[in-house]
Order: C-alpha cells, then sequence, then structure tokens
C-alpha cells in the first residue's frame, strides 16, 4: 500500500535543493538530536584505545595519544538517523577508515566488519562500505570536541547508512567473515540500513 | 528471533480523547493488529495529494492486552509537520497509516520480572504507561515506582489514572515532580529530577530495580548517570531519549 491520501494533509515543502538532499520520509532538523539505548559511557582518555582485530595478519591497537597523530580529514556529509531525522552538512574532524586499515592486513576471508564500542555496543557493516573514503572515525564535532552525548570521545561515522550504523563511543572494528546482526540489527532493525532505499526494519 | 514484516496498514481512528492542553491519545483500529511489547512504538505515514510524504513515530500507550487496537499519545509540537495534522485536522473515521511495532530494548512485561521503577519527562510517559497499564492488565504485584516530573500539574498525562492504579494495588506508587509550578498546598517535589530525589524513589528497590527513563535528552543524562553512581548495571537502565541536546 503506497499512499493513502491523508484528508487535509498538505506537508511541509522546502525548497528543491534541501528536498532532493532528503532520504524518503525523512525530514529536515537543525538541532543534533540524542539517540541511545543506555547511560552514556564516560571512558577516561588515558583509558580509551581502538583496535582492528579479528580477520587481521596482527591486530593493531592505538592509545588516544597516538590515535591524535594519526592524519585527518574533515568531512562535511548529510546525516539520516531511522528515526526520521536528517541533518545537512554536518561537520566533523576523523581519520580515514582508509587510513587505519594500513595499519592491517586484512585477510581476503574479511568480508565484514563489527564495529564495537563501550557499553557492549555493536552494529555490523560490509567491509567494502567502510573503504575508499565513505567510514571515518570523528572526535570533533564543528569544530569541538566530540560531546559524550554525541559519541565521544570518537565514533564511527558512516554517512551513507541511517545513523546507528555510526557507532557513538567506538572503540574498535573487528573483520569478520560472515554478515552478523549488530545490537539494533537483532532487535528488528535492517541488516543494512540505507536510508535512500528505506531499510529502517527487517524485512525492508 | 524471525522478525515479522512490518506492512503498512490504515488504521481507522475509533476515539480520540484530550489528555492534556497539549497531548491527546487517538486508538486506531488495525486490520492486521499484532501484540506488541510495553515500550514499543508505531511509525506514521501521511501522504499529500501529490505524493509527498512524511513519517514519524509515536510510542505506544495501551498494553498489549487490548487487542485489535493501539492508542498512541502524542504531544502537539507548535511548529511540528505531523503533529499539528492530528491535533487539529484528524477526526473519528479518518484512516491513517500506520506500521509497527517497532523497537525492541525499551521494552517491559512482566517475564522480565522486578522491581520497576520508571522515570519520566513530559510526553516521555507514554510508554512508561503502556507498561504499566499491561502489568495492571497482568494483575502483577512486582513493585513498581513511576517518577514523573512535568511543569505544571496541568501537564501530567494520566494522572487520574496513575493514582487510580495506586489506590487498588498497594504494590504501585507514583512519584511527581513539577518543575515550573506547583499546586496550591503541594507538598511534594517541586524541581527537576536530580540524583538525590532518584535515590529517594528508588531506595526500597535498591540497586536490584529494572529502569526505564523516557524524556528529553537533559533529562534521561541526569537519570542514567545517576543510576550508573548508585551502581545499578547497565543492562538493567534503558533509555529512550528526544529532544536536541541540552533541552
Amino acid at each position: 500500500m503506497a499512499g493513502l491520501i491523508s484528508r487535509g494533509f498538505l506537508g511541509r515543502r522546502r525548497p528543491a535543493e534541501v528536498e532532493n538532499r532528503l532520504p524518503p520520509g525523512q525530514y529536515l532538523v537543525t538541532d543534533f538530536p540524542v539517540l541511545s539505548a543506555g547511560p552514556t559511557p564516560h571512558t577516561p582518555l588515558e583509558k580509551w584505545s581502538f583496535t582492528i582485530e579479528g580477520l587481521v595478519r596482527s591486530p593493531v591497537t592505538w592509545s588516544w595519544q597516538e590515535f591524535q597523530k594519526l592524519p585527518t580529514q574533515t568531512y562535511t556529509v548529510d546525516i539520516s538517523c531511522v528515526t526520521k531525522w536528517t541533518k545537512l552538512d554536518t561537520k566533523w574532524l576523523a581519520v580515514s577508515v582508509d587510513t587505519l586499515l594500513e595499519a592491517v592486513q586484512v585477510d581476503p576471508a574479511g568480508r565484514y566488519v563489527m564495529a564495537y564500542s563501550d557499553g557492549g555496543y555493536t552494529t555490523n557493516l560490509p567491509l567494502e562500505e567502510m573503504v575508499n573514503g565513505q567510514a571515518f572515525v570523528a572526535y570533533q564535532f564543528d569544530d569541538k570536541p566530540l560531546e559524550p552525548v554525541h559519541g565521544g570521545p570518537a565514533r564511527l561515522v558512516v554517512p551513507h547508512l541511517y545513523f546507528w550504523k555510526s557507532a557513538k563511543w567506538i572503540r574498535g572494528l573487528r573483520v569478520i567473515e560472515r554478515n552478523q546482526p549488530g545490537f539494533w540489527e537483532s532487535l528488528g532493525y535492517h541488516i543494512h540500513g540505507d536510508p535512500w532505499k528505506e531499510e529502517r526494519y527487517s524485512g525492508d | 528471533m524471525v522478525q515479522p514484516l512490518l506492512e503498512w496498514q490504515a488504521g481507522r481512528v475509533t476515539a480520540i480523547r484530550p489528555e492534556t492542553r497539549q497531548t491527546k491519545s487517538f486508538t486506531f483500529a488495525l486490520p492486521k493488529w499484532m501484540a506488541h511489547r510495553p515500550g514499543q512504538h508505531y511509525d506514521v505515514r501521511l501522504t499529500a495529494p501529490d505524493g509527498y510524504q512524511t513519517q514519524r513515530s509515536y510510542s505506544i500507550a495501551s498494553p498489549p492486552e487490548r487487542s485489535g487496537e493501539i492508542e498512541l499519545t502524542v504531544e502537539r509540537i507548535p511548529d511540528g509537520e505531523v503533529s499539528p495534522y492530528l491535533h487539529d485536522v484528524l477526526m473519528r473515521g479518518d484512516e491513517l497509516e500506520v506500521r509497527g511495532p517497532i523497537g525492541g530494548y525499551f521494552v517491559w512485561d512482566v517475564r522480565l520480572g522486578g522491581p520497576l521503577l520508571l522515570v519520566g519527562g513530559g510526553s516521555g510517559v507514554v510508554p512508561l504507561m503502556a507498561m504499566l497499564r499491561h502489568r495492571a492488565a497482568q494483575h502483577s504485584t512486582l513493585p513498581a515506582r513511576i517518577l514523573y516530573s512535568s511543569r505544571t500539574a496541568e501537564d501530567l498525562i494520566y494522572r487520574d489514572e496513575l493514582d487510580g492504579m495506586a489506590a487498588t494495588d498497594r504494590t504501585f506508587e507514583p512519584f511527581y515532580t513539577f518543575t515550573r509550578q506547583t499546586p496550591a498546598g503541594w507538598t511534594g517535589y517541586r524541581r527537576r529530577i536530580d540524583a538525590a530525589m532518584l535515590a529517594e524513589v528508588m531506595r526500597p528497590f535498591d540497586s536490584r530495580a529494572r529502569v526505564y527513563v523516557c524524556g528529553p535528552t537533559l533529562l534521561v543524562e541526569v537519570v542514567a548517570n545517576a543510576l550508573v553512581q548508585m551502581e545499578v548495571p547497565i543492562e538493567r537502565i534503558r533509555t529512550e531519549r528526544f529532544g536536541p541536546t541540552g533541552s
């Protein structure tokens, strides 16, 4: 059933240049909503580390200080949350996942990644959608350190997928062979999560 | 667990009930009703004559024991796109596209056990009410408390029902706090929820409680951080937030 007309509904229209950037079913926000399933972790920076492990020749771990020395890029991207909001032109300072993967040798059998975070959150991604500039680990938002409620000290950002894939409080990537559901993917959300295909829930 | 396919369906509005100045409850009869878990939500989709569509998510207020229909309680956001339509235009007999139930973490049912501590701010009380209505429908005696923050007494949603539940069930107790204005003679809390208030309400339950927190981000942050300090295991603290940072 595609579109039962809602009597008397006209909707709020945006200029076409904005409308064209909103995936189906999404609406524009200018603030930055916060969504998370549990308490916000507050890991001290001296205890923070970032690890790439799993199907790699030898795992690598960076301390916070070491991570800060990795080359960064500024990204300006649109983000879409499965709860329907889209925020345009968000600005991040981040380390590209390409840069991180250069430090390890990925086993050819490794085709997926499980991102994992403080607090036990996980989310799964195809490795091929993490490379070539498609994903980054950010620690500044809008030229300021990333706030804990938004995933600080560092979060994954994968702008072409719904924002639950952009794991807050990220601590590492585990390269795996077969696709496995992460936290929300086990609770009814889509295994892939492309907003332009409206892959919100399992079966979409 | 195999997930059922979530299809859009036309829900017919069978009742609209004002709750407060800003909130109304809408009952929809669903042709393909499915039992939900208290705490889950539905997506609502509106379509304009030219095909323009928009969607929002709203928490279910009714318990799964009310089969064949769902009740959504919606706050009217003055500059919103969907909630003013629901409040000002939608009428009994209209059809609206919905799909759900959605969300599998912010859920509680009697099988999960208690004691149950619910903490809500504003319309964040809605999914918590589904849990309490379910608990009452099951005649559960698992100890339960709700700490509910609202600007004024007039802004409290479901107050009569909460007080009614408490009057007939000694294992349930509601606590209200008002942040803007208190009614004459009010002797209860009159401030934003803080760690001290939470500790008082939680005292008989200590850290065994299962806690569900829903409201504006700031409230949820304060409460969830305080619960962690009180050594409630994080897997027993479940949160649902709305609103921007610092709201």
